[in-house]
């Protein structure tokens, strides 16, 4: 490597600002429609948690039935949109991720002069924009069919509790859609994301599931989402609600950094 | 250098015709992945305004010198210059636009609008209009990527190159695997982006290919340059015939024939190559009365490229 040299002086040159924002907002409403066209993942993001909804939370349940006070039809919806918000983010970016990188569509877009960060900004507003429109159609099937009253103001800080907490599962996909193949990361993100989700209570109640599952659950990020979210709706464990968000930040800043380690590796091979 | 304005380089251009400024170039550039040497010492370089193929088999280290250029791989050692600078800066490839081989496309977004995002990339990107017209893609602006033919596919990709009116554009195998008539369809979208004054460096494996456009061939194969000219130029020194027959003449004296490449004996008959077949016909004939078995053919581009690599390393 000693001996590569370049005739470059670094230069001034700089996109000016509101171009560069044009191009993170084109990225994002291209990455969108690409997704939104792409049924196998519009449709059962969205449809998985609405179904799973409407089949225990609205079909299954006697109408008077609670947990720990709270009716079942208001108890599954901050569960359910946990379990939406992870499928929107983690499909979201990693199958997208894998399928690009691995199949020379990420090489066509590094050689053009598209700011790198926009790529990954658009995948991340993706999951994000998924994840929001999961939660007001869980709010309105509750609302609609299930007598679910959330005051309005309560309904918004689930929003955007859920919203913001499903930053860190884009992350994750991210780092997921780094270490695995185009062909592999629909099965790869399954086997992560379904057992995940049982074993942090977003199918079952947390309190009916065994004690040892009950204990590992804590060391599970859509368990402390789904507590934060829960704890909204007035029932979950009731636990701190800053313990929550730390650990959401923690596995937020680690899947970041993994995610990191796949880019470095990637553009290792290639500039390396 | 790279303070270069495109108007300057035009200017440059007019001047100087096809014999333009050197814009892009490789020095001394190796590139090795893992055990495998895919360039060793290739020193190359594109002038404004002209239209250079890289002419090699598979695997002769084409698409990575591609990717030199592009700044989406870093030489081993030796240097990249693309416009005085280093490809990895997004101000230089703004003046680039690039044509890769790519196994998938985001396949529901249509055409003007994967055209859309890739403008909005560059500072002063042609109007949809004018992209769509140079790509032939008028008709199908609406349609979304995955309902495209091969041959339609790769005009997209090559509207992609060029949206950003770029300076230069490296195409990688522009029309691999198209039917002959989309293939003639991209090379006449090729001759106008060097009409209007750009510069496109592409790679192929055809020679048809690169005669049919190409001002200058580089020949390429294992890493190294092995012939470098105008196609005429490389047509005379790859376009062997190969003759076999039956002759009782040995194998040495064949051999010693003036404008013989190569000779080796194939079971009873004598495999010979040579630049041309009517001066060695004569030569045999003259000497061996009972020569029987005579074929003609002419050489492949495989072979071509054999006979290439045998004088490159022979001299």
């Amino acid at each position: 490597m000693a001996t590569v040299s370049t005739t470059f002086a670094p230069s001034t040159w700089e996109r000016p600002l509101n171009r560069t924002l044009a191009i993170y907002l084109k990225e994002a409403k291209y990455e969108f429609l690409t997704r939104l066209r792409l049924r196998a993942y519009s449709i059962s993001t969205i449809s998985f948690p609405l179904m799973f909804y409407v089949l225990f939370g609205l079909v299954l349940n006697p109408k008077d039935a609670a947990v720990g006070g709270t009716t079942i039809a208001t108890y599954l919806i901050p569960s359910y949109a946990t379990f939406g918000v992870m499928g929107a983010s983690l499909f979201g970016t990693a199958s997208g991720l894998a399928a690009e990188r691995g199949l020379g569509w990420l090489q066509v877009k590094r050689a053009s002069p598209m700011p790198p960060f926009a790529y990954f900004t658009a995948k991340v507003a993706l999951g994000m924009m998924f994840s929001t429109v999961v939660v007001l159609l869980l709010l309105l099937l509750g609302f609609v069919f299930g007598g679910v009253r959330i005051p309005l103001l309560d309904a918004a800080k689930l929003v955007a509790i859920l919203v913001a907490g499903s930053l860190p599962f884009c992350a994750m996909g991210l780092a997921i859609g780094y270490f695995v193949g185009p062909n592999s990361s629909v099965a790869t993100t399954n086997l992560i994301y379904l057992p995940l989700s049982f074993c942090s209570g977003l199918w079952v109640p947390i309190m009916f599931l065994p004690k040892l599952l009950q204990q590992v659950a804590h060391f599970l990020p859509p368990y402390h989402l789904a507590q934060l979210a829960l704890s909204v709706v007035g029932a979950g464990q009731h636990e701190s609600n800053w313990t929550h968000w730390e650990a959401l930040i923690g596995f937020f800043l680690l899947c970041l950094g993994v995610a990191r380690l796949g880019f470095q590796r990637d553009e290792g091979k290639m500039y390396g | 250098m790279i303070a270069a304005l495109p108007e300057t380089l035009e200017h440059r251009m007019k001047d100087a015709g096809s014999c333009g400024a050197v814009i892009a170039s490789l020095h001394g550039a190796s590139k090795t992945f893992g055990e495998v040497q895919a360039l060793r010492q290739v020193n190359f370089a594109v002038r404004a305004g002209e239209l250079v193929a890289l002419l090699g088999p598979n695997g002769a280290g084409k698409t990575t010198a591609v990717k030199l250029f592009l700044g989406l791989a870093k030489p081993s050692s030796g240097t990249v210059s693309v416009f005085g600078g280093d490809p990895i800066h997004a101000e230089v490839r703004t003046r680039i636009g690039a044509m890769l081989q790519v196994a998938k496309v985001p396949e529901t977004l249509r055409v003007r609008e994967h055209i859309d995002l890739f403008s909005s990339y560059y500072p002063n990107p042609l109007p949809l209009a004018e992209t769509l017209a140079a790509a032939g893609l008028q008709e199908i602006k609406d349609r979304v990527f995955g309902e495209l033919s091969g041959g339609q596919r790769q005009r997209v990709l090559f509207a992609l190159a060029l949206c950003g009116d770029p300076d230069i554009l490296f195409l990688d195998e522009p029309t691999v695997g198209l039917d002959v008539e989309s293939r003639r369809v991209l090379w006449e979208e090729i001759r106008k982006l060097i009409a209007r004054g750009k510069t496109v460096l592409l790679t192929t494996h055809y020679l048809e290919e690169a005669d049919a456009l190409a001002d200058r061939v580089v020949v390429i194969n294992r890493g190294e340059i092995i012939a470098e000219g105008t196609p005429a130029e490389i047509k005379a020194s790859t376009a062997g015939r190969r003759i076999r027959c039956v002759s009782s003449l040995d194998i040495e004296t064949v051999r010693s024939l003036p404008g013989v490449n190569d000779v080796r004996r194939d079971r009873d008959a004598l495999e010979i190559r040579a630049a041309s077949a009517e001066p060695i016909l004569r030569e045999l004939l003259a000497r061996d009365a009972g020569l029987s078995g005579v074929e003609v053919t002419s050489a492949g581009l495989e072979e071509a490229f054999l006979a290439l690599t045998l004088e490159h390393n022979n001299a």
